[in-house]
């Protein structure tokens, strides 16, 4: 059984999800937004949701993966050769596609994930890379794809409302998963995956289960732009366009989904703001990705969400009220920083306390964080809607 | 069979450069275990600088190869020392995402630089005689190509495995915290090693350019992946294993060009990451690797 306090909080969150879908949706009906705004909406909704697939296995299973393109790519050229072929009514097609899309690239995702993921180390990068780039060979060089000349006429099924509640039912997946007893597993062993091992935690499986489940978004994301864009050609998934992702992942913050929601926002309209930006753009996103994780690897969010909390502390804030709750609470945008070197005592490089701790002084217990402090820290966390990195044992209490 | 003999003196060739992008590979990840992905893009830079150097100034081949293994070095140092360092106690995660970012900065610099059109290698080669073997003729530059590469792995070997700063390489590869206590001054060495890896990887370029004289800012991305997966079929971190996997990986491809029917002839790129599987599949350690035990 679901404790009350949790489907209250899925019903706030789906009045609020509602409540923003109608007025965009009226701004629309009623022609406040024209339909340059609204093809960036529709594109805003489909970067969403590949950032947040994308985070699910770079940002919570801590996997860097370099060709998510691709399975989009898959998602998308399964999805229209449906839509194309099949001769269904339009949105019986439609669904089925985007089922369909998904399924291949899951199928992908376990073709990829067998070789890479039963390993330690970062072989799942150069894997993934390499399967971005066989995918667009692959593609041009099929027959049934439309080879280097791609696919057209696909039906342009793609509407806001339909991009929309995708997003949500694919926050509501990535949620529902990282709350889970599988995501719990999964965020063990980002943290740690030797200590995750010994707890008895099928590392692979988890690992697997967590990109197949990122891949498929990916390929639901796909099919959405197949009929939002109705043309495919395989040089729009390659690299460039796995890395556009990428960006969005870190600067959002890795292992924040509503970072991720942010970050497509303001990286998808960003390009169509600044005239001549598309030359610079790579070159920007680059810097922008050196800067970030030498100042402040954890993204904008880092792992913190925007959440109901969030928005009743800044209410409160704003209403010049004293917060009701325990007093700690009310520094915790500054003490938060370091809550990784509390977990894991290895200083991720934030500008908290552990940032700058040089070799040597590694060894010290929380590297400069003397032990009451860190109690002190762990006290204030529990008033902190930080989801999955709080110790595991505290949350296994009555959720099981 | 003269085919054959030919398609593996090509293989040979291609191996060689695979395996001298392959050491800078091995050697930068054996030291820091991080996989250099921009290590692909700084041959492409040495590429750049030989260019200019043969052409603009006038230079001699071997003055402007000289020219190139410098630059390149200097450059990996300063890519070491501004993007890599700050992040040697950071996530793994954090220093692969700064490594594929250094890539794309030097991918796209050189573009706003030099413009995406290729640009074409003068050609060194052109009064050098041919060798015939059977009814087909094998340029003897594919010959010098190998025959410096080999000489250049040599004398990295013996300098790693002979002279005191060689030793103090691979004992930072051991454990660098030990290495340290033991005097060893573990930032010098690598950069060191990144300097000796971007200097192999601009020779490499002067040597691929002598096949493919086209100078462009992705020509570094295609060897840049094959190398590494050279260096895992080799055994990562090992630097016989490099060398041993540049040459393998260059024959295998080689062997796939020249026996797949050319209708299928894009697919002789997916021959070198079934390799990669097949190496992750059978035996992740690589060729030379022995199984690594984890610790916590």
């Amino acid at each position: 059984m679901m404790p009350k306090k949790k489907i209250r909080s899925y019903l706030i969150n789906l009045a609020a999800a509602a409540f923003v879908f109608i007025v965009v949706y009226l701004a629309l009906q009623l022609g406040w937004i024209n339909s340059y705004y609204r093809s960036i909406l529709i594109l805003i909704c489909i970067n969403s949701i590949m950032t947040i697939s994308l985070n699910l296995a770079t940002g919570l299973l801590g996997e860097l993966c370099l060709g998510h393109a691709g399975f989009m790519a898959v998602g998308a050229y399964t999805t229209a050769l449906i839509s194309l072929n099949s001769g269904l009514p339009t949105y019986v097609g439609l669904t089925l596609g985007i089922l369909a899309g998904a399924v291949t690239a899951g199928i992908a995702a376990v073709l990829v994930g067998i070789p890479a993921l039963r390993l330690r180390g970062d072989y799942l990068a150069i894997i993934t890379l390499a399967f971005g780039q066989i995918i667009t060979i692959l593609i041009r060089s099929l027959g049934f794809t439309g080879g280097a000349l791609g696919l057209n006429g696909i039906p342009l099924t793609t509407d806001f409302p339909l991009t929309y509640w995708m997003l949500i039912v694919t926050m509501y997946i990535v949620y529902a998963l990282i709350r889970s007893r599988q995501g719990r597993a999964i965020l063990a062993i980002r943290e740690d995956d030797i200590a995750a091992e010994a707890s008895g935690i099928n590392v692979t499986r988890y690992k697997m289960l967590a990109f197949v489940i990122s891949a498929m978004l990916a390929g639901v994301a796909g099919a959405l732009y197949a009929h939002y864009q109705g043309v495919l050609t395989p040089e729009k998934f390659d690299y460039n366009y796995s890395i556009d992702f990428m960006v969005m992942v870190v600067f959002g913050g890795m292992g924040s989904i509503t970072g991720s929601i942010l970050a497509a926002i303001v990286l998808t309209i960003l390009p169509q703001l600044l005239y001549g930006f598309s030359d610079y753009r790579m070159l920007l996103y680059s810097i922008l990705l050196i800067a970030l994780m030498i100042f402040k690897p954890s993204g904008l969010l880092g792992q913190k969400e925007l959440s109901q909390r969030v928005f009743q502390r800044l209410g409160r804030q704003l209403l010049g009220k004293k917060p009701q709750t325990v007093p700690v609470e009310a520094d915790i945008p500054t003490t938060v920083v370091d809550e990784d070197t509390y977990l894991t005592e290895q200083g991720s490089g934030d500008s908290g306390v552990g940032g700058s701790s040089t070799r040597g002084q590694e060894n010290l217990p929380v590297s400069g964080t003397p032990i009451a402090e860190a109690e002190g820290k762990h006290q204030e966390r529990l008033g902190l809607d930080t989801q999955g990195d709080e110790p595991l044992t505290r949350k296994h209490k009555g959720r099981r | 069979m003269t085919y054959f003999i030919t398609q593996f003196i090509n293989g040979l060739q291609i191996g060689a450069i695979y395996a001298l992008i392959a050491l800078g590979y091995t050697m930068v990840y054996g030291i820091i275990k991080l996989i250099n992905f921009a290590h692909g893009d700084l041959m492409m830079v040495g590429a750049y600088i030989a260019f200019f150097a043969l052409s603009d100034w006038g230079l001699p081949i071997y003055l402007a190869a000289a020219v190139s293994m410098v630059g390149t070095a200097i450059l990996g140092v300063v890519i070491d020392r501004i993007a890599y360092k700050p992040l040697r106690d950071a996530s793994r995660l954090s220093a692969l995402i700064t490594a594929i970012a250094v890539s794309l900065l030097l991918q796209n610099a050189c573009m706003l630089l030099f413009s995406s059109s290729p640009r074409r290698f003068p050609t060194v080669t052109a009064n050098l005689p041919t060798i015939s073997i059977g009814n087909s003729t094998v340029n003897v530059i594919v010959f010098i190509s190998i025959a410096l590469a080999v000489a250049l792995m040599m004398i990295l070997n013996l300098f790693v495995n002979k002279t005191r700063i060689g030793k103090a390489m691979l004992a930072v590869s051991e454990d660098m915290r030990a290495a340290q206590l033991m005097g060893i001054n573990v930032d010098f060495i690598v950069s060191l090693t990144f300097a000796i890896g971007s200097a192999l990887a601009a020779f490499a370029a002067i040597l691929y350019l002598f096949s493919y004289p086209q100078i462009e800012p992705y020509m570094g991305a295609m060897p840049g992946i094959k190398a590494f997966i050279a260096a895992v079929l080799g055994g990562i971190g090992i630097i016989p294993g490099a060398m041993v996997g540049g040459f393998l990986l260059g024959i295998i491809e080689s062997m796939a060009k020249a026996y797949i029917p050319s209708a299928f002839s894009q697919i002789t790129d997916a021959v070198v990451f079934l390799v990669l599987i097949l190496v992750l599949l059978i035996k992740p350690s690589g060729l030379m690797g022995k199984p690594e035990k984890v610790k916590v």
